[in-house]
């Protein structure tokens, strides 16, 4: 039976893994690709990799740093940010990525989750969407790095998003993100419900029953965290013990 | 040398990677006389049969892959490269390369399609010396990755040598003479893929 998958986020600027990585315990820890090869060999089911400032000059770095990453590592990855054409898209996955996630390029023009879909298949087209809460049962996607309010409903916009073609949901809830107090279950439950395809769920990872929990009444079939594991406040072997204890199915 | 088969629908680099990894040397090539000349021939793919098949006529290198394949040239299938062995596809409602009787139909019980992750793969007929050593020194119902919507139906039950569960039971591997086949990746599947590889290789 299929497994449910932990999910390490690497954060990049310029080639350099950000999103607070203390230099303890492995001197290069702002390598991406050693990085990723330690969460590779600590057994992680597959990796994001987020361009976080994907500007046009930083395309030659972020290029070496994936086919880099594609020779070393023996799971899948994804990479995403700036994303905004079909040929971006392919300039990727020709490094060697799996999957490419979209975000604001993709709700501008979502044409591009079809043709992408099209051109390289569902599988490697990850819908990536901010949401954050803006009354009561609704949640609402914002673009720019989570800087603009498009007023459009989450649930609304990765339904229309997974009949265009996206393979995967890729969802980061703003008002968990960096609090540490839990991932968004009650948005994740309403989005996975409202979707046919996998859902990553993203932000606020702070302990192991969260995992366990977005997991189960969350119905995520991915848990993605950054910093806990960057700062080894949590090992992945640790979080994967863990859910195996609560017979929740996951590859160890 | 093994040649690594480009035909516009795989993951090429993914699967060269992980031939350097375990120490092979490889060519790509969408090439006929240079698929005739490999000792070992991957056929890679990710994508709709359809257009796997397509792509695989318009390059003539259908009836290469079969004539190589009756030969008796050591044959690897990763995914939708399985997947083309077998008579015809669902997807698309194609014919495909009919090296073995059976179709290729979709997911039909689980809500979410395609099946994205990682899941076990139980071994059967451990007496065969083939599967014995395809399977060597990987434990039994380990972890592949997985990414499909398809998945084979042969008519040979004895060619099955590994068997998934997604809603319904899968073929996740098969072999048979100088053919192995899988519907995970074995490239992207952490240490059990690469054991895998290896054992392919000291298969052939």
């Amino acid at each position: 039976m299929l497994t449910k998958r932990i999910i390490p986020c690497l954060d990049m600027t310029e080639g350099k893994v950000v999103k607070g990585v203390r230099f303890i315990d492995f001197r290069d820890a702002g390598d991406p690709v050693v990085l990723a090869k330690r969460y590779d060999m600590e057994g992680a089911d597959e990796l994001v990799f987020l361009d976080i400032t994907a500007t046009v000059e930083n395309r030659g770095i972020l290029m070496s740093v994936v086919s880099n990453t594609a020779r070393e590592v023996t799971i899948p990855f994804s990479v995403g940010g700036g994303i905004r054409t079909v040929e971006d898209m392919r300039m990727i996955l020709k490094a060697g990525a799996d999957k490419v996630s979209v975000n604001t390029g993709a709700f501008k023009n979502p044409e591009l989750i079809t043709r992408c879909a099209e051109e390289f298949g569902s599988q490697c087209v990850v819908l990536s969407c901010d949401a954050k809460k803006a009354e009561n049962e609704r949640w609402n996607v914002y673009i720019h790095g989570g800087r603009t309010d498009t007023g459009a409903s989450v649930i609304e916009w990765v339904k229309r998003a997974a009949a265009l073609g996206a393979g995967e949901i890729l969802l980061t809830s703003i008002d968990s993100d960096g609090t540490k107090n839990g991932f968004d279950v009650e948005l994740t439950r309403r989005i996975t419900q409202a979707v046919n395809i996998p859902v990553i769920a993203s932000g606020g990872a702070g302990s192991l029953q969260d995992f366990a929990d977005i997991l189960t009444i969350g119905g995520a079939d991915a848990a993605l965290a950054a910093s806990l594991f960057h700062f080894n406040e949590l090992t992945i072997k640790k979080v994967k013990n863990y859910l195996s204890n609560k017979n929740i199915r996951i590859r160890n | 040398m093994i040649v690594i088969i480009d035909y516009g629908s795989g993951n090429l680099g993914s699967v060269a990677n992980s031939m350097v990894r375990i120490g092979l040397r490889y060519k790509i090539s969408g090439n006929a006389s240079v698929l005739k000349k490999a000792r070992m021939l991957i056929l890679p793919g990710v994508g709709a049969a359809k257009k796997g098949m397509s792509n695989l006529k318009a390059r003539k290198l259908d009836q290469v892959i079969i004539e190589e394949i009756r030969i008796g040239k050591p044959f690897l299938g990763i995914c939708l490269g399985m997947q083309l062995l077998f008579e015809r596809s669902e997807e698309g409602n194609v014919e495909c390369l009919g090296i073995f009787e059976g179709e290729v139909i979709k997911f039909k019980k689980e809500r979410k399609i395609p099946q994205i992750g990682w899941n076990n793969v139980a071994k059967v007929q451990f007496h065969n010396f083939k599967i014995k050593k395809i399977f060597s020194d990987i434990p039994d119902n380990s972890y592949f990755y997985f990414v499909n919507s398809y998945y084979c139906l042969p008519k040979d039950k004895s060619i099955i040598a590994g068997i998934s569960k997604y809603g319904e039971r899968l073929v996740s591997v098969i072999v048979k003479d100088n053919i192995v086949a899988t519907q995970f990746h074995p490239e992207k599947s952490g240490q059990a893929g690469m054991q895998f590889l290896k054992n392919w290789r000291n298969l052939c």
